[in-house]
């Protein structure tokens, strides 16, 4: 008998969490796009366990999905922030408010 | 097809004149655009007889014939057609509409001789007696109220004909607004009947649907159409239009201020007849109190005026205050009986004015009238049977119709009578005060002062041009008027004469009018019962009374100076008593104040506030929601971080 | 929650050494000043969920984890750094945002007391039992999941496929760098348009949109008085 399933799932909403704190604290992009990662490792956290919970491969499925997305997302996001960077060198997410209303 | 299908061709034929007229009337011109109006009026009157004719030769209780045009508004619950009602009550209107009509259009074909806007004299009465006719002749209330605004819009038109003086701009817009008062009344009114009887037709409202209606709704409709009637036909509180309405020209004022249009009223509360009997009894005593109140009112201030035709206009309040009491005394055969012969006598009068104005070349003081019994014999001798008619003198037609009315006041209450008696008695005094004022005495005419004065009325004959006038202008003698305007005069003596006849109180055999009429009153017709020599007593009193009148006046003001009798004439009688000024007092104290408030405060401040406080409030509410836009993501973030606590917090409180 | 004793001492130490590894690395990301150090403890954070991914049977997650997150996309993120040269500490004092920080952990914490307090009274997992095939079938992990993958989940898994496509071409687009002459180009543009959107901003912040209204309608009064 392993750890029960509760303990991950607490563990998983603890790392959202820090991640969210983290995503509207910091004010470098790049942390923040790692905030992100944070955020998205612990779903996938518990995507695995509830896969455990509940006896059933789709949740693993998700994971090997939300995987590949994150990867593919990192990529494009990291683009954007070079051809942000190469116009405006040290640039904060504050700087980036010129669609206020 | 019946005769009576053919009810539509007596309005039209007035229609047609005034469409004609209203494109050609210039080209016409003096005096064929006369001559075409007079025409369209006479042949509306032949087509009146001829519909009169069919309609005895119909059995009496079936005289209620009904033709219909075309569907006017067919909305929903709201069925009104455009449909003409030829019974007793509308023909006998129609016909003293189209007959003095005739007359009074023939008159003015010499009258408004010389007048540079002629034509449209002609196009404007063509339009009046096409609307009086719509008006009597329809079968339904939304029908008789386009007549009656009809009418009220030709009165408005031909008051200020010479709109060019201010005073006669301000006259017509004075009976227009003071109608519109009473217009309200009547609408309300046509709205409670719809409501109640779900119809608009006099069939169905005034058949099954008094029964349906109850006691209390009567009594609104009844007092409701009484407002209206207040409006049209001149009584307290809403007559002040009248006497202004003398601005008009002349045949204007007999016309439609004593002949047809004021007669509106009485005629509507005549047609609801059952409405007013199945009211509260209350209602009718207020109709009678208002119309005896009136026609005291109005004598007394008849007997202080001056111009001519100010005592005709008061002496016609005064005369429709008895058809009012009639009414409201439930003797509605008298009040119709009495407008007509009112109608003869009373044009009569009018036109004859018209042509001492005319002789005299538009002078209408009575102070500067005087002798002209020998310079306008025919003038002279019609007006005196005009003045024996309506100061009630057997066996004119006038001693009948009144006496009929004091009666009926007699065996309803008798307060009511003495203050019909009165007013019968002022009513001999000023027509007798006017008839020596202007008929006999000194030749005032000729005094030096006048000759070079120049008349408010002078002035609008120099509007005109000239023509016609053989003698010379201003300080010339008094002429006889030509037979264009003295035949009518003839014609209208003649039935101020024999007008009695139509409704003799000796034997039910001979009280025509009353049989006529039955059909059109049904169940609402009382007929007077006297014991014994009560009649004889009360036709006594009446002849006794104006007899008392005349003499009166015959002492005091035959061959005597009017200067020295200043103080018979008291200034709150000339003024009557202060009415109108306490009116202007009132709109333009008070009255203005509340407009003032209502312009400014309400409308602008409170409605237009809140119109535009909704468009400031929702400025507001977006310039404050913009901040939630500040451009930072960070912010953003934290606006999701909320949106999911709320979710949470939503789904914690639910699984409690 | 099940009781503690059901479970064997081994794995309760693995789970709580690697939970703390998780939470050590996850505090480090978001409070290290610079930006290397936060990329660092994110690979002893993802470090740590792949042994968690592992101690739940999870073999293949747990190795792809490793290959992907910790080995290519963190080293993505380390070459964009030090190209960028982003590593410039930032003040971590200043917050220029009001009530960021207070709202920020404010609600964070909130979310994180709420989902614990719903989980705590609900039956944390209540979906349906081996919708998409059990995961303790006979097989391993690999098998399973290649099973699952290419029967009931072909659709996404192509899609996935031609997200990763468009990701790459989107990439070389984005990280182009212009010719000069177009360089030159966009930098005056920028020039232009930042220059452009400072005068708005501040005119429009001097005069607010309701005073402007406010003085027509007075002129509005006194024209018609």
């Amino acid at each position: 008998m392993s750890v029960p399933g509760e303990w991950y799932l607490i563990l998983s909403a603890l790392l959202f969490t820090i991640g969210a704190i983290g995503l509207m604290i910091r004010r470098n992009v790049l942390v923040m796009f790692m905030c992100v990662e944070l955020m998205l490792n612990a779903v996938n956290l518990s995507f695995v366990t509830f896969a455990r919970m509940l006896n059933d491969i789709g949740g693993q499925v998700v994971v090997f999905f939300v995987l590949v997305v994150a990867a593919a997302e990192v990529v494009v996001g990291l683009g954007i922030i070079v051809a942000i960077y190469r116009r405006r060198s040290g640039a904060t997410a504050d700087d980036l408010h010129y669609l206020r209303g | 097809m019946e005769a009576l299908d053919l009810t539509w061709l007596i309005p039209a034929f007035p229609l047609v004149g005034f469409l004609t007229l209203l494109v050609a009337g210039r080209r016409l011109g003096d005096p064929w655009a006369g001559w075409l109006a007079t025409a369209m009026c006479g042949s509306a009157f032949v087509a009146t007889v001829a519909m009169f004719f069919a309609l005895v030769a119909v059995d009496g209780h079936d005289r209620h014939h009904v033709t219909t045009l075309f569907t006017w508004i067919p909305v929903g619950g709201l069925h009104v057609d455009f449909a003409f009602l030829a019974d007793p009550l509308s023909i006998t209107m129609a016909l003293f509409v189209t007959g003095i009509g005739s007359l009074i259009h023939l008159y003015s074909i010499g009258y408004m001789h010389g007048d540079r806007d002629f034509p449209r004299f002609f196009t404007y009465l063509n339009l009046f007696v096409f609307s009086m006719l719509t008006l009597v002749l329809a079968d339904n209330f939304l029908l008789s109220f386009l007549g009656w605004e009809g009418v009220g819009a030709c009165s408005y038109f031909l008051i200020s004909f010479w709109f060019t003086r201010n005073s006669a701009a301000v006259a017509g817009k004075k009976a227009f607004v003071t109608n519109r008062v009473g217009d309200f009344g009547f609408m309300v009114a046509m709205f409670l009947i719809f409501a109640t009887v779900g119809s608009l037709d006099y069939a169905t409202v005034l058949g099954e649907g008094v029964e349906r209606m109850t006691e209390t709704t009567a009594t609104a409709v009844a007092l409701l159409l009484f407002v209206g009637a207040c409006g049209k036909s001149a009584q307290l509180p809403l007559y002040v239009w009248l006497p202004d309405a003398m601005e008009g020209p002349t045949p204007v004022s007999a016309l439609i201020h004593a002949a047809t249009m004021v007669t509106a009223g009485v005629y509507l509360l005549c047609r609801v007849a059952p409405i007013l009997e199945h009211a509260d009894p209350m209602a009718m005593t207020i109709i009678a109190s208002v119309g005896a109140l009136t026609a005291l009112f109005a004598a007394t201030v008849a007997c202080a005026q001056d111009d001519i035709k100010k005592v005709l206009a008061y002496s016609t309040v005064s005369q429709l205050g008895y058809m009012v009491l009639a009414v409201g005394t439930g003797s509605f055969v008298a009040a119709i009986f009495h407008m007509v012969t009112h109608a003869f006598f009373k044009a009569l009068m009018f036109l004859g004015a018209g042509s001492v104005i005319h002789g005299l070349h538009e002078e209408q003081d009575m102070k500067r009238m005087g002798a002209l019994a020998k310079w306008m014999p025919i003038t002279w001798s019609t007006f005196m049977v005009g003045w024996l008619a309506i100061s009630g003198v057997p066996p004119f037609a006038g001693f009948w119709s009144k006496d009929e009315i004091l009666a009926g006041a007699f065996l309803d209450n008798k307060l009511l009578w003495l203050v019909g008696l009165a007013t019968a008695f002022l009513t001999a005094y000023y027509m007798s005060r006017q008839v020596f004022l202007v008929f006999y005495g000194e030749e005032r005419w000729r005094s030096p002062e006048h000759a070079g004065e120049h008349d408010k009325e002078e002035l609008t004959h120099a509007e005109k041009s000239v023509g016609g006038h053989a003698d010379d202008h201003g300080a010339g003698q008094p002429h006889e008027s030509p037979w264009v305007m003295t035949v009518p005069l003839v014609v209208l003596a003649a039935l101020s004469v024999v007008g009695g006849a139509l409704n003799l109180p000796f034997a039910k055999s001979v009280m025509f009018l009353e049989h006529w009429l039955e059909p059109s009153f049904g169940d609402a017709l009382h007929p007077h019962e006297f014991e014994g020599y009560t009649q004889w007593f009360l036709a006594l009193a009446a002849t006794a009374a104006a007899a008392g009148g005349i003499f009166l006046a015959y002492s005091t003001w035959y061959r005597r100076r009017p200067e020295e009798l200043a103080n018979l004439e008291p200034e709150p009688l000339k003024k009557a008593w202060y009415v109108d000024a306490g009116y202007s007092a009132l709109m333009g104290g008070p009255g203005r104040w509340i407009a003032d408030k209502t312009a400014y405060v309400v409308d602008k401040g409170v409605i237009d506030g809140a119109v535009n406080g909704v468009a400031t409030l929702v400025r507001g509410g977006g310039d404050q929601l913009r901040k939630v836009q500040t451009g930072y993501v960070r912010n953003y973030a934290v606006g999701i971080a909320a949106g999911v606590v709320v979710l949470l917090a939503y789904t914690l409180v639910r699984t409690i | 929650m099940s009781s503690l004793l059901a479970a064997s001492i081994p794995d309760v130490g693995v789970f709580v050494v690697s939970a703390v590894i998780v939470l050590a690395g996850a505090l480090g990301v978001i409070f290290a000043r610079n930006a290397v150090h936060s990329a660092l403890c994110l690979v002893a954070t993802l470090f740590g969920v792949a042994v968690l991914f592992v101690a739940q049977e999870a073999h293949f997650l747990a190795a792809v984890q490793v290959m992907v997150y910790a080995g290519a996309i963190v080293v993505l993120f380390l070459f964009v750094i030090m190209l960028l040269g982003v590593d410039r500490e930032e003040d971590p004092t200043l917050e220029p945002l009001r009530g960021q920080r207070p709202l920020a952990i404010g609600f964070g914490l909130l979310i994180a007391l709420l989902v614990l307090v719903i989980g705590g009274r609900a039956n944390w997992a209540t979906g349906q039992r081996a919708a998409r095939g059990a995961a303790d079938a006979p097989g391993e992990n690999v098998e399973l999941l290649g099973r699952s993958l290419f029967t009931d989940f072909l659709l996404p898994f192509e899609v996935t496929a031609v997200l990763l496509v468009i990701a790459v071409v989107g990439a070389v687009v984005l990280a182009r760098r212009p010719p000069r002459a177009e360089l030159i180009a966009m930098r005056e543009e920028e020039e232009r348009f930042r220059a452009e959107s400072e005068a708005e901003l501040a005119s429009s912040r001097k005069a607010s949109q309701s005073d402007e209204i406010e003085a027509a309608g007075a002129a509005n009064r006194e024209g018609e008085s």
